[in-house]
Protein backbone atom coordinates (compact mmCIF):
# COMPACT_ATOMS: atom_id res chain seq x y z
CA UNK A 1 0.00 0.00 0.00
CA UNK A 2 2.58 2.14 1.15
CA UNK A 3 5.14 1.00 -1.86
CA UNK A 4 1.93 1.93 -4.23
CA UNK A 5 1.44 5.60 -2.82
CA UNK A 6 4.76 6.51 -3.25
CA UNK A 7 5.29 5.45 -6.69
CA UNK A 8 1.76 6.46 -8.09
CA UNK A 9 2.52 10.11 -8.41
CA UNK A 10 5.27 9.63 -10.26
CA UNK A 11 3.85 7.26 -12.83
CA UNK A 12 1.30 9.02 -13.61
CA UNK A 13 3.33 11.82 -14.46
CA UNK A 14 5.10 9.73 -16.90
CA UNK A 15 1.75 8.40 -17.97
CA UNK A 16 0.69 12.02 -19.27
CA UNK A 17 4.42 12.72 -20.70
CA UNK A 18 3.94 9.32 -22.72
CA UNK A 19 0.69 10.19 -23.98
CA UNK A 20 1.50 13.80 -25.18
CA UNK A 21 5.08 12.22 -26.91
CA UNK A 22 3.10 9.47 -28.66
CA UNK A 23 0.68 12.34 -29.67
CA UNK A 24 3.14 14.03 -30.97
CA UNK A 25 4.71 11.12 -32.34
CA UNK A 26 1.20 10.34 -34.41
CA UNK A 27 1.31 14.25 -35.43
CA UNK A 28 4.70 14.06 -37.03
CA UNK A 29 4.48 10.28 -38.36
CA UNK A 30 1.60 11.60 -40.01
CA UNK A 31 2.81 15.07 -41.95
CA UNK A 32 5.96 12.45 -42.88
CA UNK A 33 3.68 10.06 -44.55
CA UNK A 34 2.11 13.22 -46.50
CA UNK A 35 5.33 14.87 -47.15
CA UNK A 36 6.01 11.37 -48.72
CA UNK A 37 3.63 10.11 -50.77
CA UNK A 38 1.12 13.98 -50.36
CA UNK A 39 -0.29 16.52 -52.76
CA UNK A 40 2.84 18.90 -53.86
CA UNK A 41 2.86 22.20 -51.56
CA UNK A 42 2.12 25.36 -52.85
CA UNK A 43 3.37 28.93 -51.74
CA UNK A 44 3.03 31.75 -54.02
CA UNK A 45 5.09 30.59 -56.84
CA UNK A 46 7.04 28.26 -54.91
CA UNK A 47 6.02 24.50 -55.14
CA UNK A 48 6.90 21.02 -53.24
CA UNK A 49 6.61 17.97 -54.74
CA UNK A 50 6.99 15.09 -52.63
CA UNK A 51 9.84 12.30 -53.27
CA UNK A 52 7.28 9.66 -54.66
CA UNK A 53 4.90 10.05 -57.93
CA UNK A 54 2.44 7.96 -55.88
CA UNK A 55 -0.01 10.00 -54.33
CA UNK A 56 -1.00 7.89 -51.83
CA UNK A 57 -1.73 10.40 -48.86
CA UNK A 58 -3.58 13.41 -50.97
CA UNK A 59 -5.21 16.49 -49.24
CA UNK A 60 -8.61 14.30 -50.29
CA UNK A 61 -7.52 11.15 -48.39
CA UNK A 62 -5.04 12.40 -45.49
CA UNK A 63 -5.93 16.14 -44.96
CA UNK A 64 -3.00 17.82 -42.93
CA UNK A 65 -3.12 17.72 -39.53
CA UNK A 66 -3.87 21.78 -39.50
CA UNK A 67 -7.00 21.78 -41.74
CA UNK A 68 -8.11 19.67 -39.50
CA UNK A 69 -7.68 21.54 -36.80
CA UNK A 70 -8.20 24.61 -38.57
CA UNK A 71 -11.95 22.76 -39.52
CA UNK A 72 -12.58 22.55 -35.98
CA UNK A 73 -11.61 25.98 -35.60
CA UNK A 74 -13.83 27.12 -37.61
CA UNK A 75 -17.20 28.30 -37.57
CA UNK A 76 -19.07 24.88 -38.43
CA UNK A 77 -21.32 26.61 -40.66
CA UNK A 78 -21.14 30.07 -42.82
CA UNK A 79 -21.55 33.20 -40.15
CA UNK A 80 -22.67 30.59 -37.45
CA UNK A 81 -21.25 31.61 -33.97
CA UNK A 82 -19.95 28.00 -32.96
CA UNK A 83 -16.89 26.85 -33.62
CA UNK A 84 -17.32 23.04 -35.21
CA UNK A 85 -15.58 21.91 -32.28
CA UNK A 86 -17.92 23.24 -30.27
CA UNK A 87 -21.17 22.17 -32.65
CA UNK A 88 -20.06 18.49 -32.90
CA UNK A 89 -19.23 18.63 -28.79
CA UNK A 90 -22.92 19.32 -28.75
CA UNK A 91 -23.70 16.20 -30.69
CA UNK A 92 -21.18 14.35 -29.52
CA UNK A 93 -23.44 14.95 -26.01
CA UNK A 94 -25.76 14.19 -27.72
CA UNK A 95 -25.33 10.30 -29.11
CA UNK A 96 -23.58 10.06 -25.92
CA UNK A 97 -26.86 10.44 -23.62
CA UNK A 98 -28.06 7.95 -26.36
CA UNK A 99 -25.05 5.29 -26.33
CA UNK A 100 -24.94 5.86 -21.82
CA UNK A 101 -28.76 4.67 -21.64
CA UNK A 102 -27.93 2.16 -24.01
CA UNK A 103 -24.80 1.19 -21.93
CA UNK A 104 -27.10 1.23 -18.44
CA UNK A 105 -29.69 -1.07 -20.52
CA UNK A 106 -27.20 -3.46 -21.97
CA UNK A 107 -25.30 -3.66 -18.60
CA UNK A 108 -28.31 -4.27 -16.63
CA UNK A 109 -30.05 -7.12 -19.01
CA UNK A 110 -26.47 -8.50 -19.24
CA UNK A 111 -25.98 -8.72 -15.61
CA UNK A 112 -29.80 -10.11 -15.45
CA UNK A 113 -28.69 -13.03 -17.89
CA UNK A 114 -25.93 -13.43 -16.08
CA UNK A 115 -27.33 -14.08 -12.49
CA UNK A 116 -30.32 -16.07 -13.96
CA UNK A 117 -28.11 -18.53 -15.84
CA UNK A 118 -25.61 -18.99 -12.84
CA UNK A 119 -28.44 -19.79 -10.95
CA UNK A 120 -30.46 -22.03 -13.79
CA UNK A 121 -28.44 -24.56 -15.61
CA UNK A 122 -31.62 -24.91 -17.48
CA UNK A 123 -32.13 -21.42 -18.29
CA UNK A 124 -28.33 -21.69 -19.12
CA UNK A 125 -28.34 -24.57 -21.85
CA UNK A 126 -31.97 -23.07 -23.30
CA UNK A 127 -30.86 -19.19 -24.17
CA UNK A 128 -27.25 -19.22 -24.27
CA UNK A 129 -27.07 -20.20 -28.01
CA UNK A 130 -30.04 -17.66 -29.08
CA UNK A 131 -27.69 -14.98 -26.67
CA UNK A 132 -24.96 -16.44 -29.25
CA UNK A 133 -26.76 -16.69 -32.50
CA UNK A 134 -28.08 -12.70 -31.95
CA UNK A 135 -24.39 -11.75 -32.22
CA UNK A 136 -24.05 -13.14 -35.19
CA UNK A 137 -26.35 -10.87 -36.82
CA UNK A 138 -24.86 -7.84 -38.38
CA UNK A 139 -26.02 -4.35 -36.70
CA UNK A 140 -26.49 -2.71 -40.56
CA UNK A 141 -29.04 -5.57 -40.97
CA UNK A 142 -30.97 -5.36 -37.66
CA UNK A 143 -30.62 -1.68 -37.04
CA UNK A 144 -33.61 -1.06 -40.28
CA UNK A 145 -35.54 -3.96 -38.48
CA UNK A 146 -35.76 -2.36 -34.72
CA UNK A 147 -36.78 0.87 -36.82
CA UNK A 148 -39.47 -0.59 -38.22
CA UNK A 149 -40.29 -2.09 -34.64
CA UNK A 150 -40.33 0.87 -32.69
CA UNK A 151 -40.28 3.29 -35.57
CA UNK A 152 -36.97 5.74 -36.44
CA UNK A 153 -36.65 7.23 -33.09
CA UNK A 154 -34.03 8.16 -30.55
CA UNK A 155 -35.33 4.68 -28.89
CA UNK A 156 -34.52 2.83 -31.81
CA UNK A 157 -30.51 4.09 -31.01
CA UNK A 158 -31.19 3.18 -27.85
CA UNK A 159 -32.26 -0.10 -28.42
CA UNK A 160 -29.15 -0.81 -30.60
CA UNK A 161 -26.64 0.87 -28.32
CA UNK A 162 -28.28 -1.93 -25.92
CA UNK A 163 -27.70 -4.37 -28.06
CA UNK A 164 -23.97 -4.03 -28.95
CA UNK A 165 -23.80 -3.60 -25.08
CA UNK A 166 -25.42 -6.72 -23.35
CA UNK A 167 -23.36 -9.81 -24.74
CA UNK A 168 -19.75 -9.14 -23.45
CA UNK A 169 -21.62 -8.11 -20.00
CA UNK A 170 -23.71 -11.15 -19.93
CA UNK A 171 -20.29 -13.60 -20.38
CA UNK A 172 -18.00 -11.48 -18.61
CA UNK A 173 -20.53 -11.36 -15.45
CA UNK A 174 -21.49 -15.42 -15.56
CA UNK A 175 -17.48 -16.09 -15.76
CA UNK A 176 -17.43 -14.00 -12.83
CA UNK A 177 -20.45 -15.51 -10.60
CA UNK A 178 -18.50 -18.66 -11.10
CA UNK A 179 -14.75 -17.39 -9.90
CA UNK A 180 -14.71 -17.79 -6.57
CA UNK A 181 -12.86 -20.20 -5.26
CA UNK A 182 -14.83 -23.55 -4.70
CA UNK A 183 -13.47 -23.52 -0.77
CA UNK A 184 -15.14 -20.26 -0.77
CA UNK A 185 -18.65 -22.00 -1.83
CA UNK A 186 -18.13 -24.40 0.90
CA UNK A 187 -17.32 -21.35 3.40
CA UNK A 188 -20.09 -20.05 2.65
CA UNK A 189 -22.58 -23.58 2.68
CA UNK A 190 -21.50 -24.25 6.02
CA UNK A 191 -22.54 -20.90 7.40
CA UNK A 192 -25.66 -22.37 6.25
CA UNK A 193 -25.82 -19.10 3.65
CA UNK A 194 -29.33 -18.82 1.46
CA UNK A 195 -28.72 -18.61 -2.65
CA UNK A 196 -29.37 -14.65 -2.11
CA UNK A 197 -26.79 -14.39 0.58
CA UNK A 198 -24.32 -16.39 -1.35
CA UNK A 199 -24.89 -13.81 -4.50
CA UNK A 200 -24.85 -10.49 -2.47
CA UNK A 201 -22.02 -11.62 -0.25
CA UNK A 202 -19.49 -13.84 -2.40
CA UNK A 203 -20.82 -14.29 -6.39
CA UNK A 204 -21.00 -10.22 -6.98
CA UNK A 205 -18.33 -8.85 -5.39
CA UNK A 206 -16.11 -11.61 -7.05
CA UNK A 207 -17.88 -10.88 -10.39
CA UNK A 208 -16.88 -7.17 -10.50
CA UNK A 209 -13.34 -7.20 -11.84
CA UNK A 210 -14.94 -9.35 -14.91
CA UNK A 211 -17.82 -7.10 -14.77
CA UNK A 212 -15.71 -4.06 -15.41
CA UNK A 213 -13.80 -5.56 -18.00
CA UNK A 214 -16.82 -5.76 -20.38
CA UNK A 215 -17.85 -2.37 -19.09
CA UNK A 216 -14.67 -1.12 -20.49
CA UNK A 217 -15.39 -2.94 -23.66
CA UNK A 218 -18.85 -1.91 -23.87
CA UNK A 219 -18.42 1.30 -23.03
CA UNK A 220 -16.57 2.13 -26.49
CA UNK A 221 -19.40 -0.44 -28.23
CA UNK A 222 -22.20 1.62 -27.05
CA UNK A 223 -20.79 4.65 -28.62
CA UNK A 224 -20.78 2.84 -31.81
CA UNK A 225 -24.25 1.44 -31.85
CA UNK A 226 -25.32 4.92 -31.35
CA UNK A 227 -23.88 5.90 -34.32
CA UNK A 228 -24.82 3.53 -36.58
CA UNK A 229 -28.36 3.49 -35.27
CA UNK A 230 -28.84 7.21 -35.65
CA UNK A 231 -28.56 6.61 -39.68
CA UNK A 232 -31.91 4.65 -39.81
CA UNK A 233 -32.99 5.94 -36.48
CA UNK A 234 -33.35 9.05 -38.23
CA UNK A 235 -32.15 11.25 -35.45
CA UNK A 236 -30.24 13.97 -36.58
CA UNK A 237 -28.79 15.48 -33.23
CA UNK A 238 -26.14 13.60 -32.50
CA UNK A 239 -22.49 12.74 -34.09
CA UNK A 240 -24.02 9.83 -36.29
CA UNK A 241 -26.11 12.00 -38.35
CA UNK A 242 -23.15 14.78 -38.60
CA UNK A 243 -20.91 11.59 -40.22
CA UNK A 244 -23.47 11.00 -43.29
CA UNK A 245 -23.29 14.76 -43.87
CA UNK A 246 -19.56 14.96 -43.58
CA UNK A 247 -19.38 12.19 -46.03
CA UNK A 248 -21.58 13.64 -48.40
CA UNK A 249 -19.80 16.55 -48.89
CA UNK A 250 -16.36 14.52 -48.50
CA UNK A 251 -14.94 15.58 -51.92
CA UNK A 252 -15.31 19.27 -51.06
CA UNK A 253 -14.32 19.30 -47.60
CA UNK A 254 -12.47 15.86 -46.49
CA UNK A 255 -10.98 17.62 -43.37
CA UNK A 256 -14.62 17.90 -41.77
CA UNK A 257 -15.11 14.12 -41.70
CA UNK A 258 -11.96 13.17 -40.05
CA UNK A 259 -12.25 16.35 -37.61
CA UNK A 260 -15.79 14.41 -36.48
CA UNK A 261 -14.13 11.26 -36.23
CA UNK A 262 -11.00 13.09 -34.31
CA UNK A 263 -14.53 14.18 -32.01
CA UNK A 264 -15.99 10.88 -31.88
CA UNK A 265 -12.57 9.32 -30.91
CA UNK A 266 -12.74 11.99 -27.74
CA UNK A 267 -15.91 10.55 -27.03
CA UNK A 268 -15.20 7.23 -26.56
CA UNK A 269 -11.38 7.72 -24.63
CA UNK A 270 -14.23 10.62 -22.31
CA UNK A 271 -16.46 7.86 -21.48
CA UNK A 272 -14.31 4.63 -21.72
CA UNK A 273 -11.76 6.71 -19.07
CA UNK A 274 -15.36 7.33 -17.12
CA UNK A 275 -15.78 3.59 -16.49
CA UNK A 276 -12.29 3.38 -15.94
CA UNK A 277 -12.44 5.63 -12.98
CA UNK A 278 -15.52 4.01 -11.58
CA UNK A 279 -13.44 0.62 -11.31
CA UNK A 280 -11.01 2.67 -9.74
CA UNK A 281 -13.28 3.88 -7.14
CA UNK A 282 -15.20 0.44 -6.52
CA UNK A 283 -12.21 -1.68 -6.97
CA UNK A 284 -9.95 0.51 -5.46
CA UNK A 285 -9.36 -1.76 -2.25
CA UNK A 286 -8.59 -4.53 -4.10
CA UNK A 287 -4.65 -5.60 -5.17
CA UNK A 288 -5.33 -5.66 -8.65
CA UNK A 289 -7.41 -2.37 -8.92
CA UNK A 290 -4.50 -0.36 -10.48
CA UNK A 291 -3.65 -2.98 -12.74
CA UNK A 292 -5.71 -1.47 -16.39
CA UNK B 1 -20.12 -33.86 32.77
CA UNK B 2 -17.44 -32.13 33.32
CA UNK B 3 -17.09 -28.30 31.35
CA UNK B 4 -16.29 -26.83 28.47
CA UNK B 5 -13.15 -25.15 30.55
CA UNK B 6 -11.35 -28.45 32.05
CA UNK B 7 -10.12 -29.93 29.12
CA UNK B 8 -10.32 -32.96 27.20
CA UNK B 9 -12.69 -35.41 28.08
CA UNK B 10 -13.35 -39.00 26.03
CA UNK B 11 -16.72 -40.20 26.51
CA UNK B 12 -19.76 -38.94 28.42
CA UNK B 13 -21.88 -37.08 25.90
CA UNK B 14 -20.72 -36.90 22.27
CA UNK B 15 -20.69 -34.08 19.83
CA UNK B 16 -20.14 -35.97 17.13
CA UNK B 17 -20.88 -39.61 16.41
CA UNK B 18 -20.20 -41.38 13.53
CA UNK B 19 -21.62 -44.81 13.04
CA UNK B 20 -20.39 -47.40 10.40
CA UNK B 21 -20.13 -44.16 7.92
CA UNK B 22 -18.33 -45.10 4.60
CA UNK B 23 -18.27 -43.12 1.38
CA UNK B 24 -18.04 -44.14 -1.92
CA UNK B 25 -17.45 -41.86 -5.01
CA UNK B 26 -18.59 -42.71 -8.16
CA UNK B 27 -16.33 -41.91 -11.01
CA UNK B 28 -16.69 -40.64 -14.38
CA UNK B 29 -15.82 -43.40 -16.12
CA UNK B 30 -18.47 -45.45 -14.23
CA UNK B 31 -16.11 -47.05 -11.97
CA UNK B 32 -16.18 -46.20 -7.88
CA UNK B 33 -13.44 -45.57 -5.66
CA UNK B 34 -14.03 -46.26 -1.60
CA UNK B 35 -13.03 -43.52 0.14
CA UNK B 36 -14.26 -44.21 3.67
CA UNK B 37 -15.45 -47.71 5.29
CA UNK B 38 -16.56 -48.65 8.46
CA UNK B 39 -15.97 -45.32 10.44
CA UNK B 40 -16.91 -45.18 14.27
CA UNK B 41 -15.63 -42.51 16.18
CA UNK B 42 -17.32 -40.69 18.79
CA UNK B 43 -15.64 -37.32 20.24
CA UNK B 44 -16.72 -35.93 23.31
CA UNK B 45 -17.51 -32.22 23.82
CA UNK B 46 -14.19 -30.20 24.68
CA UNK B 47 -12.10 -32.61 22.94
CA UNK B 48 -9.54 -31.77 20.81
CA UNK B 49 -9.37 -34.42 18.10
CA UNK B 50 -6.76 -34.71 14.71
CA UNK B 51 -7.28 -36.89 12.25
CA UNK B 52 -4.00 -38.22 10.87
CA UNK B 53 -2.74 -40.78 7.84
CA UNK B 54 -1.36 -41.00 4.57
CA UNK B 55 -2.44 -39.02 1.27
CA UNK B 56 -5.46 -40.96 0.25
CA UNK B 57 -6.99 -42.47 3.62
CA UNK B 58 -10.01 -39.91 3.36
CA UNK B 59 -9.41 -37.79 6.77
CA UNK B 60 -10.35 -34.94 4.76
CA UNK B 61 -13.82 -36.47 3.67
CA UNK B 62 -13.96 -37.58 6.89
CA UNK B 63 -13.98 -33.89 8.30
CA UNK B 64 -16.28 -32.86 5.07
CA UNK B 65 -18.85 -35.36 6.30
CA UNK B 66 -18.85 -34.49 9.73
CA UNK B 67 -19.68 -30.83 8.27
CA UNK B 68 -21.89 -31.92 6.37
CA UNK B 69 -20.28 -30.47 2.78
CA UNK B 70 -20.56 -33.94 1.74
CA UNK B 71 -23.12 -37.29 2.69
CA UNK B 72 -22.03 -40.51 3.59
CA UNK B 73 -22.56 -43.67 1.37
CA UNK B 74 -23.35 -45.50 4.28
CA UNK B 75 -23.66 -45.05 8.05
CA UNK B 76 -24.85 -42.15 9.71
CA UNK B 77 -23.33 -38.57 10.90
CA UNK B 78 -24.69 -37.75 14.45
CA UNK B 79 -23.89 -33.87 16.26
CA UNK B 80 -25.44 -32.67 18.93
CA UNK B 81 -27.88 -35.64 18.61
CA UNK B 82 -28.94 -34.10 15.00
CA UNK B 83 -27.77 -34.98 11.58
CA UNK B 84 -25.19 -33.34 10.25
CA UNK B 85 -27.66 -31.27 8.32
CA UNK B 86 -29.02 -29.76 10.75
CA UNK B 87 -25.96 -29.12 12.61
CA UNK B 88 -24.62 -27.20 9.63
CA UNK B 89 -28.19 -25.34 9.66
CA UNK B 90 -28.45 -24.34 12.96
CA UNK B 91 -24.55 -22.99 12.11
CA UNK B 92 -22.90 -25.68 14.90
CA UNK B 93 -19.84 -25.44 12.92
CA UNK B 94 -16.61 -23.24 11.78
CA UNK B 95 -14.44 -24.15 9.15
CA UNK B 96 -10.78 -23.41 8.21
CA UNK B 97 -9.18 -24.74 5.27
CA UNK B 98 -5.51 -24.93 4.24
CA UNK B 99 -5.93 -21.90 2.51
CA UNK B 100 -7.30 -18.92 4.22
CA UNK B 101 -10.13 -18.12 1.51
CA UNK B 102 -10.34 -14.59 2.64
CA UNK B 103 -12.64 -11.98 1.08
CA UNK B 104 -9.81 -10.25 -0.82
CA UNK B 105 -12.74 -6.89 -1.06
CA UNK B 106 -13.03 -6.89 2.76
CA UNK B 107 -11.09 -6.13 5.37
CA UNK B 108 -10.18 -8.39 8.15
CA UNK B 109 -12.50 -7.02 10.82
CA UNK B 110 -15.73 -7.14 7.74
CA UNK B 111 -14.12 -10.81 6.73
CA UNK B 112 -14.08 -11.60 10.34
CA UNK B 113 -17.88 -9.88 10.27
CA UNK B 114 -19.31 -12.00 7.40
CA UNK B 115 -20.70 -15.38 9.40
CA UNK B 116 -22.66 -12.61 11.71
CA UNK B 117 -24.15 -10.73 8.87
CA UNK B 118 -25.14 -14.22 8.09
CA UNK B 119 -26.79 -15.13 11.18
CA UNK B 120 -28.37 -11.57 11.12
CA UNK B 121 -26.65 -10.53 13.73
CA UNK B 122 -27.28 -6.66 15.02
CA UNK B 123 -24.40 -4.21 13.53
CA UNK B 124 -23.39 -2.87 16.88
CA UNK B 125 -23.13 -6.68 18.31
CA UNK B 126 -21.45 -7.56 15.17
CA UNK B 127 -18.71 -4.94 15.72
CA UNK B 128 -17.98 -5.55 19.56
CA UNK B 129 -17.94 -9.31 18.25
CA UNK B 130 -15.27 -8.97 15.55
CA UNK B 131 -13.00 -6.92 18.40
CA UNK B 132 -13.42 -9.49 20.57
CA UNK B 133 -12.57 -12.60 17.63
CA UNK B 134 -9.37 -10.41 16.41
CA UNK B 135 -8.59 -9.91 20.01
CA UNK B 136 -8.61 -13.50 20.14
CA UNK B 137 -6.02 -14.18 17.62
CA UNK B 138 -4.09 -10.85 18.41
CA UNK B 139 -4.58 -8.77 15.31
CA UNK B 140 -6.57 -5.88 16.28
CA UNK B 141 -3.89 -3.73 14.93
CA UNK B 142 -4.29 -5.30 11.69
CA UNK B 143 -9.00 -4.97 11.78
CA UNK B 144 -8.75 -2.41 8.77
CA UNK B 145 -5.99 -4.19 6.50
CA UNK B 146 -6.95 -5.88 3.72
CA UNK B 147 -5.94 -9.78 3.15
CA UNK B 148 -3.48 -9.50 0.81
CA UNK B 149 -1.59 -7.25 3.15
CA UNK B 150 -0.81 -9.88 5.71
CA UNK B 151 1.74 -12.48 6.08
CA UNK B 152 0.43 -16.30 5.44
CA UNK B 153 0.27 -17.14 8.98
CA UNK B 154 -1.78 -13.86 10.02
CA UNK B 155 -4.43 -15.08 7.42
CA UNK B 156 -5.06 -17.96 8.90
CA UNK B 157 -5.69 -16.38 11.96
CA UNK B 158 -8.46 -14.28 10.41
CA UNK B 159 -9.97 -17.55 8.88
CA UNK B 160 -9.60 -18.84 12.63
CA UNK B 161 -11.53 -15.53 13.77
CA UNK B 162 -13.82 -16.20 11.04
CA UNK B 163 -14.91 -19.51 12.30
CA UNK B 164 -15.16 -18.89 15.83
CA UNK B 165 -16.99 -15.66 15.32
CA UNK B 166 -20.54 -17.23 15.97
CA UNK B 167 -19.00 -19.44 18.65
CA UNK B 168 -19.89 -22.38 16.59
CA UNK B 169 -19.94 -25.78 18.37
CA UNK B 170 -17.39 -27.44 16.35
CA UNK B 171 -14.18 -25.76 15.05
CA UNK B 172 -13.33 -27.95 11.97
CA UNK B 173 -9.99 -27.50 10.47
CA UNK B 174 -8.58 -29.33 7.26
CA UNK B 175 -4.82 -29.07 7.34
CA UNK B 176 -5.02 -25.25 8.43
CA UNK B 177 -0.77 -24.89 8.86
CA UNK B 178 -0.10 -27.08 5.88
CA UNK B 179 1.48 -24.44 3.84
CA UNK B 180 2.86 -22.61 6.21
CA UNK B 181 6.73 -22.73 7.40
CA UNK B 182 8.02 -24.57 10.27
CA UNK B 183 8.29 -21.59 12.84
CA UNK B 184 4.83 -20.00 12.08
CA UNK B 185 3.68 -23.41 12.33
CA UNK B 186 4.91 -23.90 15.70
CA UNK B 187 3.62 -20.33 16.92
CA UNK B 188 0.04 -21.01 15.51
CA UNK B 189 0.16 -24.81 17.21
CA UNK B 190 0.63 -22.73 20.16
CA UNK B 191 -2.06 -20.05 19.15
CA UNK B 192 -4.79 -22.68 18.44
CA UNK B 193 -4.24 -24.25 21.68
CA UNK B 194 -4.62 -21.25 23.81
CA UNK B 195 -7.34 -20.26 22.07
CA UNK B 196 -8.98 -24.20 22.41
CA UNK B 197 -8.51 -23.68 26.16
CA UNK B 198 -10.05 -20.47 26.33
CA UNK B 199 -13.15 -21.14 24.60
CA UNK B 200 -13.55 -25.10 25.55
CA UNK B 201 -14.88 -25.61 21.62
CA UNK B 202 -14.70 -29.00 20.01
CA UNK B 203 -12.20 -29.02 17.70
CA UNK B 204 -11.96 -31.87 14.46
CA UNK B 205 -8.08 -31.18 13.29
CA UNK B 206 -6.75 -33.03 9.69
CA UNK B 207 -3.19 -32.82 9.35
CA UNK B 208 -0.25 -35.16 8.27
CA UNK B 209 2.02 -34.00 10.69
CA UNK B 210 2.66 -36.00 13.39
CA UNK B 211 4.63 -33.32 15.73
CA UNK B 212 1.55 -30.94 15.37
CA UNK B 213 -1.10 -34.27 15.71
CA UNK B 214 0.44 -35.37 19.11
CA UNK B 215 1.20 -31.51 20.69
CA UNK B 216 -2.11 -30.34 20.09
CA UNK B 217 -4.18 -33.57 20.55
CA UNK B 218 -6.11 -34.85 23.08
CA UNK B 219 -6.63 -38.21 20.56
CA UNK B 220 -5.00 -38.36 17.79
CA UNK B 221 -6.69 -41.06 15.37
CA UNK B 222 -4.81 -42.85 12.87
CA UNK B 223 -6.11 -43.73 9.54
CA UNK B 224 -4.76 -45.68 6.54
CA UNK B 225 -5.73 -46.05 2.91
CA UNK B 226 -7.83 -48.04 0.32
CA UNK B 227 -10.19 -47.82 2.08
CA UNK B 228 -9.84 -44.99 4.18
CA UNK B 229 -10.10 -46.48 8.17
CA UNK B 230 -9.10 -45.62 11.15
CA UNK B 231 -6.48 -47.96 12.61
CA UNK B 232 -6.01 -46.86 15.55
CA UNK B 233 -6.51 -43.86 18.16
CA UNK B 234 -4.02 -42.59 20.44
CA UNK B 235 -5.10 -41.22 23.57
CA UNK B 236 -2.51 -38.31 24.33
CA UNK B 237 -2.07 -37.78 27.84
CA UNK B 238 0.60 -34.90 27.87
CA UNK B 239 -0.04 -32.56 31.05
CA UNK B 240 -1.33 -29.33 30.09
CA UNK B 241 -1.32 -26.54 29.04
CA UNK B 242 1.06 -27.49 26.84
CA UNK B 243 3.95 -25.22 25.42
CA UNK B 244 7.49 -25.43 24.30
CA UNK B 245 8.63 -27.66 27.21
CA UNK B 246 5.82 -29.84 26.13
CA UNK B 247 8.24 -30.60 22.87
CA UNK B 248 10.87 -31.34 24.71
CA UNK B 249 9.09 -33.83 27.05
CA UNK B 250 10.10 -37.19 26.87
CA UNK B 251 6.65 -38.69 26.94
CA UNK B 252 6.39 -36.49 23.89
CA UNK B 253 8.50 -38.33 22.06
CA UNK B 254 7.19 -41.34 22.86
CA UNK B 255 3.69 -40.94 21.86
CA UNK B 256 5.38 -39.58 18.77
CA UNK B 257 6.80 -42.68 18.17
CA UNK B 258 3.47 -44.33 18.89
CA UNK B 259 1.93 -42.37 16.21
CA UNK B 260 4.38 -43.49 13.90
CA UNK B 261 4.75 -46.50 14.59
CA UNK B 262 0.61 -46.64 14.16
CA UNK B 263 0.93 -45.15 10.79
CA UNK B 264 3.47 -47.30 9.44
CA UNK B 265 2.07 -50.32 10.71
CA UNK B 266 -1.61 -49.57 8.75
CA UNK B 267 0.36 -48.41 5.84
CA UNK B 268 2.23 -51.64 5.44
CA UNK B 269 -0.85 -53.21 6.27
CA UNK B 270 -2.61 -51.73 3.91
CA UNK B 271 -0.13 -50.92 0.06
CA UNK B 272 3.52 -51.63 -0.91
CA UNK B 273 3.60 -48.13 -2.06
CA UNK B 274 2.48 -45.66 0.09
CA UNK B 275 5.83 -44.64 2.28
CA UNK B 276 6.65 -42.86 5.39
CA UNK B 277 9.41 -39.39 5.12
CA UNK B 278 11.55 -39.25 8.05
CA UNK B 279 10.76 -35.70 9.75
CA UNK B 280 7.33 -37.22 11.07
CA UNK B 281 6.05 -35.35 7.78
CA UNK B 282 3.90 -37.82 5.03
CA UNK B 283 3.75 -36.76 1.72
Amino acid sequence: MTTAERVRPRSRRLRVAVFVLFLMGLFVTWEVVKFVGGDPWRLGEWEWRPPVDIWFATDQNLPHVWDIAGALADPWRRNASDSLFVHLAGKAMYTWREAAIGFALGAVLGMGLAVAFVHSSIMERAFVPYVVASQTIPIVALAPMIVFFVGASVQAVVIIATYLTFFPVTIAMLRGLRSPDPRAMELMRSYAASRRMVLWKLRLPASLPYLFTALKITATASIVGAIIGEGPGGVHEGLGWSIIEFNQTYITAPERLWAAIFVTSLLGIGFYTLVRLVELRVLRSRPEASAG
Amino acid sequence: MSGPMTGPMTGGTAVVRLDGVGKTFQLADGSSTVALSGIDLSIGRGEFVSLIGPSGCGKSTLLRLIGDLTHPSTGSVTVNGKSATQARLGRDYGMVFQAPVLFEWRTVEDNVKLPLELSGMERAERSSRADEMLALVDLVDFARHHPYQLSGGMQQRVAIARALAFAPDILLMDEPFGALDEMTRERMNSEVLRIWEQTGITVVFVTHSIPEAVFLSSRVVVMSPRPGRITRVVDIDLPRPRGFDTRENRRYFELVTEVREALRGSDLSSASDGRLEAEGTIG
